[in-house]
């Protein structure tokens, strides 16, 4: 594609956001660019915006990192391929340190539209939903006022802009749950089911929302299509620092200077996200180890700080990407209490479904309270590195466990010494250095 | 949420017509009836405030759905209340980026100045408190969800005021 053309954005995700609180609207989108790359889609048949996606490389943005056009392309085509095909943005952000996605959604909401609508004329899909947390109340309203300002200028219903493509877009709000964020999960969700994830195979991409093929990917997964379109596959590979293709939203929280987010390349190392973007550690606060990817993933250490954030390199560490919003621990807030914390949430949004999840993780949460109380046994720990291996890939049904105990498995690695202290002092540490009383020093 | 010494009922309600009317937009914009037992249920809880036994009852009468199905669903998801709630109900975040930020502390404050503990409500009925996970403002920690609003950064000399407003909003 026509990539000399045009101004190549080194940021395409966020290059439509401006201090104007109206800039999520469609005049304001479709000046700085927006729709153009479904303009550019629908000149193209499906199958070549097909390879155009298969060449970028892009990979899911919800946490797997799975290849977008890879997953794509087991949607079955032609014209005897099952009707109606849909296509799901998963907008159910809810992993914990996760909020990347707020952003996109209340910022650009047009731009996800415009992803979805892409997403469905690429594989000949009549439905798409937006399946969008519900207590994101501005980013509801706002989307529900974008697709209204798409029907009324052609962009959603029938003959988009004259293309002959017929696309409807439905958005439903979650009643909140975890798991609704595994897809499977949340297609039992839509189809108004508990939201316990499928048994794979059949894969949604073959027999999905009521039984037809059916697409579920992440808010920014969508939001890279219209760019890929717009300035080529190309201009996308050539964005990233690493191997992966592309920018990425990155996020920090915890005891930074000033905690956010920020577009950058895929390949971006860890420290400097955390140092220069993030400011670094408040005054007084050290880093004592942080989760690169949200509430699921492994810790990692000072040490770790040159890895790019790049699937496979994270990996390489023994930990994930994931969302690639960092949790950042400080020395002086237990991590026991943080471990403590994540099993509570991964306990109570478990669907109950297998046994690994709804009653390992519960156990581990009994036994880490107990441990933080001051009550702890050695035996304990041995424990909780058992329940760790219960709740390992293989052992459940989705993936919500073996992401679960990741936070705490490698606590129990890299933290071990703070454990045995709680048990030999039985009591916390950090219960008297824990500067919990107020966010005052921000 | 969990429900003490229920007692099956055979009680039914009558849905007022704004009710009726929002469901059945709901059953006109989808094929299957099952897809909006959802979003049924979330209307009934914008105009009732809970889901009550006798609603579910009703709604399966009225969209002739199979009772279990939909009780299955209404005890599934955090957000259908089954049990009577305070005119306001507050959200503080529990998720660890808030706790990294003294998130626990701002809810023992809150739970010390209401007097009540997670998942109660007040004697006066203003407000419930119900603790979620994660709100996704995480860089803006702690922060508090109530009559959809956010509030962020919050700080425990700030909660009276913010308390103050939601009973000024309440008694509007």
């Amino acid at each position: 594609m026509n990539s000399k053309q045009k101004n190549c954005p080194k940021k395409p995700l966020t290059r439509f956001i401006t201090d104007d609180d109206n800039c999520w609207q469609l005049n304001q989108y479709k000046s700085f660019g927006g729709y153009e790359g479904l303009q550019q889609a629908l000149t193209l048949s499906g199958s070549a915006v097909l390879d155009e996606i298969k060449e970028s490389n892009l990979r899911g943005r919800g946490g797997a990192g799975f290849p977008t056009g890879l997953k794509w392309s087991f949607v079955p085509q032609g014209d005897d391929a099952p009707h109606p095909k849909y296509m799901i943005v998963n907008a159910d952000e809810m992993e914990p340190g996760a909020f990347k996605d707020r952003l996109l959604l209340e910022k650009t909401p047009h731009q996800i539209i415009e992803g979805l609508i892409i997403g469905g004329y690429t594989l000949d899909a009549d439905i798409g939903y937006i399946f969008i947390r519900g207590d994101y109340y501005t980013a509801i309203e706002r989307i529900e006022l974008a697709l209204k300002e798409c029907y009324n200028n052609n962009l959603l219903g029938r003959n988009i802009l004259g293309s002959g493509f017929n696309f409807e877009i439905h958005i439903h709000t979650s009643a909140g749950r975890y798991i609704c964020g595994e897809e499977t999960a949340l297609i039992n969700s839509l189809e108004g089911k508990r939201a316990n994830p499928r048994a794979k195979p059949p894969f949604p991409q073959v027999a999905g929302l009521w039984g037809k093929p059916t697409i579920v990917n992440n808010v920014e997964t969508f939001c890279n299509l219209p760019h890929i379109l717009n300035f080529g596959a190309t201009w996308f590979k050539s964005l990233g620092r690493f191997k992966d293709a592309g920018t990425k939203i990155f996020g920090v929280s915890g005891r930074v200077k000033t905690p956010g987010l920020w577009e950058l390349p895929m390949g971006t190392p860890i420290g400097e996200i955390i140092e220069n973007y993030a400011g670094g550690m408040c005054d007084g606060y050290k880093l004592k180890g942080y989760l690169p990817g949200g509430g699921s993933t492994d810790f990692l250490l000072e040490k770790h700080l040159d890895t790019p954030m790049d699937y496979d390199e994270i990996g390489k560490q023994r930990s994930r990407m994931g969302t690639g919003t960092i949790i950042v621990l400080d020395d002086k807030y237990c991590p026991v209490a943080m471990v403590l914390n994540l099993v509570k949430f991964f306990a109570q949004e478990s669907c109950g479904w297998c046994t690994p999840c709804r009653d390992g993780l519960p156990w581990a949460a009994v036994l880490l309270e107990k441990i933080e109380q001051g009550k702890g046994e050695l035996a304990d720990i041995q424990q909780l590195e058992d329940l760790c291996k219960f709740a390992a890939p293989g052992n459940t049904f989705c993936a919500l466990a073996p992401g679960a105990v990741e936070p705490l498995q490698s606590a129990l690695v890299f933290f071990r010494v703070d454990f045995e202290q709680h048990i030999e002092q039985q009591s916390c540490p950090y219960c008297n250095s824990d500067n919990l009383e107020d966010g005052d020093d921000k | 949420m969990t429900l003490q010494n229920q007692i099956p009922t055979n009680e039914i309600v009558e849905f007022s017509d704004v009710e009726k009317a929002q469901i059945d937009k709901l059953l006109l914009e989808n094929p299957h009836i099952s897809g909006v037992s959802i979003d049924a249920l979330k209307i009934i809880q914008n105009h009732r405030s809970w889901v009550s036994d006798a609603c579910i009852l009703s709604l399966s009468q009225y969209l002739d759905l199979p009772l279990s199905d939909l009780e299955s669903v209404a005890t599934f998801y955090n957000l259908i209340f089954r049990q009577p709630v305070g005119k306001v109900v507050l959200h503080p975040c529990d998720g660890i980026s808030c706790d990294l930020m003294g998130g626990e502390h701002i809810r023992k404050c809150l739970s010390n100045k209401l007097e009540i503990n997670n998942g109660q409500t007040t004697k006066d009925n203003q407000f419930t408190l119900i603790s979620l996970p994660c709100l996704g403002a995480c860089d803006k920690a702690p922060v508090m969800i109530a009559n959809e609003t956010l509030f962020e950064l919050i700080q425990e000399k700030n909660l009276p005021l913010i308390i103050n407003n939601l009973k000024e909003a309440i008694s509007k």
